[in-house]
């Protein structure tokens, strides 16, 4: 084995070329029509979409204004849906961030409207409280070994109690008007200024998450804790850094939904939770498919909004809100179930 | 004349090309424990799994049962009726649920009851236990128990299903075939697993007794089969065949051609003191530099404890002295062993060292991420570049670093984790069974890089159960039993058969 000897480093130079020559000829994983396919489907999907729906209300579904509101108003989906991927990412549901952006939107509003606190002073205090819950999650999950479904189904609750509390059950309105000018009222092309905070955002994850290590090692927690641990990475730091994460961009979320309304009520913050696990399982199947994203989620958002401003248009009532939702977190699922093979999810 | 228990005919199992069983037959008689004794890949297992409907033999096999055919391949619900009972090494039971719950789960998992009577089920659980002698109570949470009390109550249940499957035909009680069911029992455990046996055949079944240890099977069986290499090589009375006769048997006597040149180690690299967990230690011992050191036992006997211990992967105390750094091993994590420079690499190649749903990219490149950083950070191409190049040293087939690691062969798979490790040059790579699924040409490349990898000066530690390997890779071979080193071998006495036959001889108590 270890004599030197002409005829082995022959052979063993023969065997370097067939291994060079059987790497150059090894199969691709997938054609690049078929992956691209799966990358841009939803993409796709939703340009067909807008076709199908325009060839019924063209001067509806053709008009940019309709567009930029659509963008605008939905901002707060897509930071709600980005807070989600986070923890996703790292194998952990978070149940709690629909709550978490009520409880931020009322605490602002209390805060500044019933308690005078100058705006910037009170989102940081909004922002503060977001981490808070998040630590409260991690250390449920983590110390105690809770699944990460149980706790935040539970905080999530308990936050719902702490809102009405607050609010006394109420609507609070009159939140100062910088907040709504520097959220809905500047536009830009047309599109309120909210829209690019979401899209900032989303920027800023899919940088972390593709193209540094932490997104790297924050994928391997999710989806291999052994593996992880074993190759020297705190799985507990970054799970208990991607439910803070999550809360905060959660609370986030609120802040620009109360931009957006002036106001805030203790419960119509709620029903964003579904609308948010459906454009992440989503996002999930497209632009980098099998992983949770963040551009992905902000096509999936916008996607799913489309399809609800068409149906309006078309004049069918609210209730297809819940049908396009609900229907598209199943559908998502199965698609992304579909792209890996039927293989039980991880 | 009555027909024995089971009747087994020219048994032949082949597994692509090689043949896992060869033609073996035997005879298991009524009311005896038939040892069944061989080293790893002698064919013990797939027998077993042939007899449980795992596997389906080569045609011409026949096995019968009292006198009675049956068909081949053999279905489970058909070797249940006719009284075959197996209690495998993992036992098989539900920790979560009780004592009486795990006793009748097979009845309970295919019965149409809509009716269960718990007490009246606790109640016959009771009787069953007392009939026993044992202690056990039947609404106890089986996770409570003690793994001897487990392994009674996976016995006991066996038994009660054997005795339930015939009871139209008593006349046929059946036979129980325990897999490996001692190997992580105390020594008072097993005695009492022994009586359990031996009240189960006081009543006419009969018992396939499958173990490593030579002296447990002189002490239970009346007659005991050897195997090796697939084939039966004698089946002996075991009370008139001395240890070393069996051990004889099991190891062979073939002249194996043996290591190259054993190589020195140039001075000492790691000192490791009084290291303990994981059911071994404490222990102290050396590894030198450039080291390559073996680590050998059967099963249960520690041997493959040490690398997760020096890796900080679990409880340990101890210390290790790695070039003049003073390591507490009791509060080691896998992170600080790294920043000593000592890396791992599991036996679980797609639960612990690599995620298969990952590419390969990404798999090899986790611990050097913060290298691959360009300007604008960590892009695809360079970690795939990156992987292209590790992949291409390492022999990985076929080197695309995007498909995910479960794409690729086992060996494949262990060469591209290997250089995930050897790419960090550690001073000290541990290693558990590192060609276990690995086929023949991937086990040389996988050789020789740890071989390069020890002639920079790396320390290297594997545990193994394949000797061939370790007489062929190791410069060291230490012989563990019941947590201990007891013999290390070295120089011309590392070969395949003195390496097995020093690890069976491990387990004689009369020394």
């Amino acid at each position: 084995m270890t004599t030197p000897d002409p005829t082995e480093a022959r052979i063993a130079a023969l065997e370097a070329k067939i291994a060079r020559l059987e790497g150059a000829v090894a199969p691709r994983p997938a054609p690049d029509w078929k992956h691209g396919a799966e990358r841009f489907g939803l993409v796709g999907a939703w340009v067909l979409m807008i076709l199908i729906l325009g060839a019924f209300r063209p001067d509806q579904m053709f008009a940019w204004n309709s567009y930029a509101t659509m963008l605008g108003s939905n901002a707060m989906v897509v930071v709600l849906t980005l807070a989600l991927i986070v923890p996703l990412t790292t194998g952990d549901f978070d149940l709690s961030v629909a709550s978490v952006m009520g409880l931020s939107s009322m605490t602002l509003a209390v805060l500044n409207v019933q308690m005078g606190i100058p705006i910037v002073p009170a989102i940081l205090v909004v922002l503060v409280v977001g981490a808070i819950v998040g630590a409260v999650n991690a250390f449920f999950i983590l110390y105690f070994g809770v699944a990460s479904l149980i706790v935040t189904l539970g905080t999530g609750y308990f936050i719902n109690g702490v809102i009405l509390w607050i609010s006394n059950s109420g609507t609070i309105a009159g939140v100062s008007m910088d907040l709504v000018r520097a959220v809905i009222l500047t536009r830009l092309f047309g599109i309120p200024i909210g829209f690019y905070y979401a899209l900032i955002l989303a920027l800023v994850l899919w940088y972390v998450f593709q193209h540094t290590a932490l997104g790297r090692r924050l994928l391997f927690v999710g989806r291999g804790r052994e593996v992880a641990r074993l190759s020297g990475v705190n799985v507990t730091r970054m799970r208990t850094g991607a439910l803070i994460a999550s809360s905060v961009i959660a609370a986030f979320a609120g802040v620009l939904y109360t931009g957006m309304r002036g106001a805030a009520d203790p419960s119509s913050a709620l029903a964003f939770l579904l609308p948010a696990f459906a454009a992440a399982f989503l996002g999930s199947t497209a632009i980098y498919p099998g992983r949770f994203n963040a551009l992905g989620s902000v096509v999936a958002v916008y996607f799913l909004s489309t399809g609800i401003m068409g149906l309006n248009f078309l004049g069918v009532s609210s209730f297809v809100q819940n049908l396009f939702y609900g229907g598209g977190l199943v559908i998502a699922v199965a698609i992304s179930q579909l792209i890996r093979g039927r293989r039980p999810m991880d | 004349m009555t027909a024995p228990a089971l009747s087994i005919r020219n048994l032949s199992k082949r597994f692509g090309g090689a043949l896992a069983l060869d033609g073996v037959s035997l005879d298991v008689g009524r009311g005896e424990v038939h040892g069944l004794l061989g080293s790893n890949g002698s064919g013990k297992s797939t027998l077993i799994k042939i007899l449980a409907g795992f596997h389906a033999p080569e045609p011409g096999a026949e096995v019968r049962l009292y006198g009675q055919t049956v068909p081949l391949p053999l279905p489970g619900a058909v070797a249940r009726a006719r009284g075959l009972a197996f209690v495998h090494q993992h036992l098989g039971l539900i920790p979560s649920l009780s004592v009486a719950e795990n006793l009748y789960l097979g009845q309970l998992a295919t019965a149409d009851t809509w009716a269960l009577n718990w007490r009246r089920l606790n109640a016959r659980a009771a009787a069953t236990f007392a009939e026993f002698g044992l202690a056990l109570d039947p609404r106890a949470e089986v996770a409570r128990l003690s793994p001897v009390q487990q392994a009674l109550l996976a016995i006991v249940r066996a038994y009660d299903d054997l005795r339930h499957a015939t009871e139209d035909h008593a006349d046929r009680p059946g036979v129980l075939i325990l897999d490996e069911p001692t190997p992580f029992l105390p020594r008072a455990g097993v005695e009492q697993l022994f009586g359990l046996v031996r009240a189960c055949t006081a009543t006419g079944a009969s018992a396939i007794f499958v173990s490593h240890d030579v002296d447990e099977v002189r002490e239970i069986t009346d007659r005991a089969t050897i195997l090796r290499d697939g084939r039966l090589i004698d089946t002996v009375e075991t009370a008139a065949t001395s240890h070393d006769a069996l051990v004889e048997r099991i190891v062979g006597r073939q002249v194996a051609a043996y290591h190259s040149a054993p190589r020195q180690a140039t001075g000492a690299l790691a000192r490791i003191e009084g290291a303990a967990g994981r059911g071994a230690g404490p222990l102290t011992l050396e590894v030198g530099r450039g080291e390559i050191l073996g680590l050998a036992g059967l099963i249960g006997s520690g041997f493959d404890a040490l690398p997760a211990l020096l890796y900080g992967d679990g409880d340990a105390s101890g210390t290790l002295r790695l070039e003049g750094d003073r390591i507490d091993l009791a509060t080691l994590t896998p992170a600080g062993a790294m920043a000593h420079g000592i890396a791992y690499l599991p036996a679980d190649r797609l639960g612990q060292a690599g995620v298969g749903s990952l590419p390969v990219a990404d798999n090899v490149s986790l611990p050097v991420y913060a290298r691959l950083r360009g300007r604008l950070g960590l892009t695809d191409t360079a970690v795939r570049a990156h992987a292209a190049e590790l992949g291409a040293a390492a022999g990985v087939k076929p080197n695309v670093p995007a498909l995910p690691l479960s794409a690729l062969s086992g060996g494949n798979a262990q060469k591209a984790v290997l250089a995930k490790w050897l790419q960090t040059a550690p001073r000290l790579l541990l290693l558990d069974e590192p060609t276990q699924g690995v086929d023949v040409g991937a086990r040389q490349a996988i050789w020789d890089a740890l071989d390069r990898a020890a002639a920079q000066g790396a320390g290297i530690v594997v545990a193994s159960t394949d000797y061939d390997q370790l007489a062929q890779l190791s410069h060291r071979v230490l012989i563990f039993a019941r947590g201990q080193i007891v013999d290390t071998l070295s120089g011309a006495a590392l070969t395949k058969d003195t390496i097995a036959e020093r690890c069976y001889r491990s387990t004689s108590r009369t020394g």
